[in-house]
């Protein structure tokens, strides 16, 4: 499984372009604000339409040569900064949303070993507007891995949260890089965060 | 306490008012969506069309749909000679009338709560691997139910109190076209009509009051532990 991203987009009067190939483990792109990483990280999971370029995920071409498959078929999942739950579905209907959506085949993943995995067992039954940021993020993660993704895409996940909740978190992302071995396209401005997570780093300038 | 006559008033009134509302919901939201989210030429002027039934005259609305459904008027005409169908007179038009007084109210309320949503919530259900339509059924719609639901009361509680536009396009017909404040018209004109004026629009009030407070719960009991108001 390997990253290999080539897109530039203009926004405004600026232009946003990246070029890089990676393995598997844990790819950060590390950049000041404002060097569109999120723009980026959109891009790849088709939120945003690049001017021009390619995006190829293994063998699976997303993006480039006459295609351009919409954010629903290209199996990333895609944990945001801001965890962007649905507020009007509990917990469990959060983590199955992107699951029930899935190809049976394409599963790798049930409920009960997303939550034993994140241990978020006494949080099923709670809305979203009731969870700590921690939770929260937890909940996205399970959320994002349900959808049976080939990849994930992680956007300064930890910038909310605590420095106790940080260390929780940056736990977590290891494992999902060692033992769930999902390669991962990691987002951040944060040196240490980085220095500690990242097998591969992209610098991007601002 | 209420003749028969009356309660023949009341039933009428809420067959206008529930039909104009439903028929109109589906038109609303469309457009409501339309002037929420598409940018597109023509867009100020559909913003104003909607919304003039607002500021002119209900008896300037209701001439215009007797100009227009009358059996010589481009829609009348077409209506009849492929359907077979009048409005003129019926209370099939009272719920036209009552229907294109609502939609400025409805299609207000849906739009509010349309730009209100969070659209990122949209692309997040994307990723999930949701298609376009599926993330509108299970993430827009429902995060817009409370605009709808406002959309209902406020067009309905509209629909039952119209007047003008409804007496000047299908007339003052008992059992037909006399709704709530046609009868209470009509009775403030007869001698001695006093004791039905008040019955009515003791009616008027409490129907009124009735469906603000069944949509409130009904907001409510849609998203429990969430705190949301229709108005």
């Amino acid at each position: 499984m390997s990253f290999d991203i080539d897109v530039e987009r203009r926004l405004g009067d600026r232009s946003i372009g990246v070029r890089f190939t990676a393995g598997a483990g844990l790819t950060a792109l590390f950049g000041p604000s404002g060097a569109g990483k999120t723009s980026i990280l959109n891009m790849v999971a088709g939120l945003l339409k690049p001017d021009r370029g390619h995006i190829r995920i293994g063998d699976r071409t997303l993006f480039g040569d006459g295609i351009d498959l919409p954010p629903e078929a290209r199996r990333i999942g895609y944990v945001f900064q801001d965890g962007r739950l649905f507020p009007h579905r509990r917990v469990r209907a959060n983590l199955l949303y992107g699951h029930h959506l899935a190809d049976p085949a394409d599963r790798w993943m049930a409920l009960d070993e997303a939550v034993d995995f994140l241990g978020i067992g006494h949080l099923l039954d709670r809305w979203p507007h009731g969870l700590s940021g921690g939770e929260a993020q937890r909940v996205a993660i399970g959320r994002a891995l349900l959808r049976a993704p080939q990849c994930l895409l992680m956007d300064e996940p930890l910038s909310s949260l605590d420095a106790a909740r940080r260390e929780d978190i940056m736990t977590v992302i290891e494992r999902i890089r060692d033992t769930l071995k999902l390669p991962i396209l990691y987002v951040s401005h944060d040196r240490a965060e980085v220095d500690r997570l990242a097998t591969q780093l992209i610098a991007l300038d601002g | 306490m209420l003749s028969s006559e009356e309660w023949g008033i009341v039933a009428l009134s809420l067959k206008v008012g529930g039909v104009a509302v439903l028929a109109t919901l589906p038109i609303a939201f469309a457009l409501a969506w339309l002037l929420a989210r598409k940018r597109f030429p023509g867009r100020m002027l559909l913003d104003g069309l909607v919304h003039l039934p607002l500021v002119v005259p209900p008896v300037v609305t209701g001439w215009l749909l007797l100009v227009a459904f009358g059996p010589f008027g481009p829609v009348g005409r077409w209506l009849e000679s492929w359907f077979g169908v009048s409005l003129m007179f019926r209370w099939t038009g009272a719920a036209l009338a009552a229907a294109i007084m609502a939609l400025p109210l409805m299609v207000r309320a849906m739009r509010l709560s349309i730009e209100a949503i969070d659209r990122r919530l949209e692309g997040a259900a994307r990723t999930l691997g949701a298609s376009a339509w599926h993330s509108f059924w299970t993430i827009s719609l429902p995060l817009a139910l409370p605009g709808v639901l406002a959309a209902l009361v406020l067009g309905f509680a509209r629909s039952i109190g119209e007047f003008g536009a409804t007496i000047t396009f299908v007339s003052n017909i008992p059992g037909e076209t006399r709704t709530l404040p046609l009868a209470i018209y009509s009775a403030l004109q007869v001698p001695g009509g006093e004791a039905m004026v008040t019955r009515l629009a003791l009616l008027s009030v409490a129907l009124s009051l009735a469906a603000l407070v069944a949509s409130e719960w009904l907001v409510r009991r849609g998203h429990r532990g969430q705190d949301r108001h229709v108005l």
